[in-house]
């Protein structure tokens, strides 16, 4: 099963640098956050796939079953996923504030309204 | 939507069922996958289908500002009062052990409430901000 | 067989991952990362991790594909076409991506009782829960019991995004249409 369990590394370092790729090479805030969670997600497989035992079943305990596949993992990922989504939220409310700001949510746009002297002030009373 | 004959009676078929499901996660999670988490954002979810069909006005006159803003704090507290309790029961800050005579039942105490208090806290805050997010938008306009 | 589907679903992931960095139309992409999300679900069913299943099958697929829709309806843009082409940051991810690779060969063989990670601490919550705590799913007993301070950090944190963005996003009363 050697062959098998390394493809699901090599899956996991793929998606991994892909989240990576669209985090560095896209210049849109939106999609800057898709690949950060796609990334986080990429780590979530790395920790949980050298816990499963071929032949095992879930960690749920019963007398039908002796293997079980290794549960910490689950927890420390548990935990994972549901910080995961509340970078995202508060990521989320940060774009939405830059783009009444400065009214583009691409990365390069805002850099050259930021470097062009004298630029806009916020549209809003400052909260 | 909510002059969509098909999207209205679906709603309020499947959001009752939706509430139930839940419950069912967020008490099951002892023996079967689940636990406060899932069950907590399941509600949210619930929540929001409600507002998405029947309008947020709908949404917000049943499950108000302030009921979800202290949703949010509610459980936090709950968790650390739990903690609390094992403190003046004569063990550690969140012992579960003492909260009973038989330590197996202060056991299935002490993760009863705390998974309470977990569901509490992410269902408040899944909703209160998908309200952020509708709200900002509205009054842009 | 399992190994089967597990790795089909792996190549499906990873094809949705190449159509999501290059497609343009946000509402596309926040649709096929829902997508994503779901076949990481399955995936992790198929690894017998069924809480993790769950929880990200409501809190990936779920919540976050509608953050990410309430965020888009707030922006209302489509990303602009990329200047040049983006080699050095392809370069520079096939790089660390070697380096990972070279890495994981390192890691035990999958399904190796014998692994670091079965033997320390774990047969202690497995053998030993039934008459410590007595709650079948080990999961929730672990994250509750066992690591119950990891938990309220958990929830403390939730409770601190929740707090930021009413923090970031609300309105003082005289910008309310009366």
């Amino acid at each position: 099963m050697t062959r098998v369990g390394h493809f699901a590394y090599f899956v996991t370092v793929f998606l991994m640098v892909a989240g990576l790729f669209i985090v560095i090479a896209r210049g849109n805030l939106i999609k800057k956050l898709i690949g950060l969670g796609i990334f986080q997600t990429s780590v979530y497989l790395l920790y949980i796939a050298p816990g499963k035992l071929v032949g095992g079943t879930a960690p749920i305990l019963s007398d039908a079953f002796t293997i079980y596949s290794n549960p910490l993992p689950h927890v420390l990922i548990l935990t994972a996923i549901v910080v995961g989504v509340a970078t995202l939220a508060l990521g989320l409310a940060l774009v939405a504030r830059i783009r009444e700001a400065y009214g583009s949510i691409e990365e390069d746009e805002i850099l050259s309204i930021e470097a062009a002297p004298g630029r806009p002030e916020e549209q809003h009373q400052p909260q | 939507m909510r002059h969509d004959l098909i999207l209205r009676v679906l709603a309020k078929l499947m959001i009752p069922f939706i509430l139930l499901f839940a419950l069912y996660v967020q008490f099951h999670g002892d023996f079967g996958p689940g636990g406060g988490f899932q069950a907590g954002v399941i509600l949210a979810a619930a929540v929001i289908f409600y507002g998405l069909i029947f309008g947020l006005a709908d949404a917000r006159k049943l499950v108000p500002e302030p009921l979800v803003e202290s949703m949010m704090a509610a459980g936090v507290l709950l968790y650390g009062g739990v903690g609390v309790a094992g403190l003046l029961l004569g063990g550690n800050y969140l012992d579960y052990f003492v909260l009973d005579p038989n330590p197996v039942l202060g056991q299935h105490r002490g993760i009863f409430w705390v998974e309470v208090g977990v569901a509490v806290t992410v269902s408040g805050v899944m909703l209160k901000i998908f309200y952020m997010f509708a709200d900002r938008g509205k009054v842009d306009q | 067989m399992e190994a089967l589907i597990i790795n089909v679903l792996l190549a499906l992931m990873a094809v949705a991952v190449v159509v999501i960095a290059r497609s343009r139309n946000l509402f596309g992409v926040i649709v096929l990362a829902g997508l994503y999300s779901f076949l990481m679900a399955t995936v992790l069913v198929a690894m017998d991790a069924v809480d993790v299943a769950m929880t990200e099958a409501s809190v990936g697929a779920g919540i976050s594909t509608v953050l990410l829709l309430g965020a888009l309806y707030l922006c209302k843009s489509e990303e602009a076409r990329p200047v040049q082409k983006p080699w050095l940051p392809l370069t520079l991810s096939l790089a660390v991506g070697a380096m990972l690779v070279y890495g994981t060969l390192g890691l035990p063989e999958f399904s190796d009782a014998q692994a670091p990670i079965h033997v320390h601490v774990v047969p202690r919550y497995l053998n030993e829960m039934k008459q410590e705590v007595d709650v079948p799913n080990v999961v929730t007993a672990v994250l509750a019991s066992y690591r119950g301070y990891d938990t309220l950090g958990e929830t403390t944190v939730v409770f601190t995004a929740g707090a930021g963005v009413v923090a970031l996003l609300r309105r003082r009363r005289k910008d309310r249409q009366p």
